[in-house]
């Protein structure tokens, strides 16, 4: 190993994998500003469209209700219990405890926290049901029929997101606050009265917008990006399951990625 | 009728179909057959529009399809009928949905008329009881069935078929080729078949087009191909021994018969 730089090799191997690594970025990104553009048309059958819409209403709402509310429920209990451990002091006033579940909740884990397993459960759905209908030639069929699958399969997905995960992670943040208060209560840390003083204590209304505003954001990644990456699919059973992990991936890295970004425009 | 002009598709380096031209007669059931890897799928994707082609036209009825605006191309789409290779029926309906999905999408007409007309199409195909259950109930034969009951509901001009009896039993395999052909004088459709089967090949082959690696080898009927003096179409139908002694005893039957009349000319 006497050739052995890594001050050399590493910047060759960024040198050589660079150009691969730029072009993969940008033919991805092109695609899926493609794909969005395509699918603003005017719907071939207004009726069709609603149906297919409210069939996704029904599928990310209702179908990820379950998830949200034992995640909600256990997310609030857990903060509670673990301010609680960390405010020793008797100078800090119980209340506080309330105080910080109730902006934490709002502010990060309902809209974050929530999308984040979102991503998984509606995000993996999206992507292995577009790509088994390519792989199953059913997307080819309905476009040999003259319809814009870009517009009747992909849009009534981000429009169904972009109305049901705002809706999700309003229940989210109540249900989080609700589970808190009642770990403090079962725990014996503080009193439904003292928690709800807490809740009451410096409210800030701006912070709903800020988690309204995220979750609007990460609701069209969700539906977007797991879209892209399964109405492209090529090849069989392996692709949608590649496909749909990388959808998964991606979509929470961006998730991430926007939260940090929002957080750091908007806060 | 549809004309291929001077048809080219390439992917990246490799040239698929270097230049065909083609003539499919409208009121005949024309074949595509070749071995696998001859371009017979890419050709017919072509055709209907599912890949665009690097040069050449394709014309339907004199209009240049290649070419067209898109609102023009779903005009000519709906009057497309597609059978697929593997069915490609939408899992999450019910085979009357199925359908009815065209129908719906862009049919006239009231509820009840629609239901009659998807009524009239499944007895056509002779699987009016199934109407019910879901293409995982049913058998890969009835599969085809319904695909071809959704490919004529709107009244097609032109039906096309990849691989219709891949994966069927020849007796079920016979009875797609029947309805095939049937349907195509019926309605005086044009009527484009991609296969490698010998049997749809004599059952029903008016118009046949031999294609060898990428290009257009023979064209004739099922009448003349049997007796063809191209040794690659040759090497095609008869790639077994069996048919080749079949082709031999046939040629030695038709000498003999021959010198049994010329005997009783002489006589």
């Amino acid at each position: 190993m006497s050739g052995w730089r890594p001050g050399y090799v590493v910047p060759t191997i960024f040198r050589y994998l660079w150009p691969v690594m730029e072009f993969r970025f940008f033919h991805h990104f092109g695609s899926y500003l493609l794909m969005l553009k395509g699918m603003f048309s005017r719907p071939e059958n207004m009726r069709m469209f609603w149906r297919e819409f409210m069939r996704q209403c029904v599928d990310i709402g209702i179908g990820s209700f379950g998830i949200v509310f034992i995640i909600s429920l256990f997310m609030g209990g857990v903060t509670t219990l673990q301010i609680a451990y960390q405010l020793v002091s008797p100078l800090i006033p119980k209340s506080t405890i309330a105080q910080v579940v109730r902006d934490t909740i709002i502010l990060e884990f309902a809209p974050t926290l929530t999308c984040i397993v979102l991503a998984g459960v509606v995000g993996s759905k999206i992507a292995s049901e577009l790509g088994n209908m390519r792989v199953s030639e059913q997307i080819d069929a309905q476009e040999i029929m003259g319809i814009n699958t870009k517009g009747y399969l992909i849009m009534p997905k981000i429009m169904a997101a972009l109305i049901m995960i705002p809706c999700l992670i309003c229940i989210a943040g109540f249900l989080g606050i609700w589970g808190g208060e009642k770990a403090g209560e079962l725990g014996g840390i503080l009193s439904s009265d003292q928690y709800w003083q807490g809740l009451r204590q410096e409210f800030r209304a701006y912070n709903i917008f800020f988690a309204l505003f995220k979750s609007f954001v990460f609701a069209f990644i969700i539906a977007s990006v797991p879209s892209y990456y399964g109405y492209n699919v090529e090849g069989g059973a392996l692709e949608i399951g590649k496909a749909s992990t990388s959808a998964v991936v991606v979509s929470c890295v961006l998730i991430l990625f926007m939260d940090y970004l929002l957080a750091a425009l908007l806060l | 009728m549809i004309e291929l002009v001077n048809i080219k598709k390439g992917f990246g380096d490799k040239i698929i179909l270097p230049d065909v031209s083609a003539v499919m007669e409208t009121g005949k059931v024309n074949l595509i057959i070749g071995t696998s890897g001859s371009g017979k799928t890419v050709m017919m994707k072509c055709m209907v529009g599912l890949m665009p082609v690097d040069a050449g036209k394709v014309l339907y009825d004199g209009k240049d399809f290649t070419n067209m605006q898109e609102h023009e191309k779903k005009e000519i789409r709906q009057q497309i009928g597609m059978l697929f290779q593997g069915s490609a029926l939408f899992d999450s309906m019910t085979v009357e949905q199925n359908v009815m999905f065209p129908l719906d999408m862009f049919g006239k007409g009231t509820l009840r008329e629609k239901k009659t007309r998807v009524m009239e199409c499944l007895e056509r195909v002779n699987l009016k009881e199934a109407a019910k259950k879901y293409p995982a109930e049913i058998s890969g034969g009835m599969k085809k069935r319904v695909g071809i009951a959704r490919a004529i509901v709107l009244n097609p001009k032109y039906l096309f078929c990849d691989e219709p009896n891949s994966g069927l039993d020849p007796q079920t395999s016979l009875l797609i080729d029947k309805l095939i052909k049937e349907l195509t004088l019926e309605y005086n459709i044009t009527t484009v078949i991609n296969t490698h089967d010998m049997n749809t090949v004599m059952e029903s082959g008016d118009h046949i087009v031999y294609m060898y690696q990428g290009r257009k080898q023979w064209e004739g009927s099922n009448k003349d191909i049997v007796f063809s003096k191209d040794e690659k179409l040759n090497d095609f139908i008869f790639a077994s021994e069996f048919l080749r002694d079949a082709k031999e005893m046939r040629q030695m039957e038709m000498f003999q018969d021959q010198n049994w009349r010329n005997q009783i000319k002489k006589d």
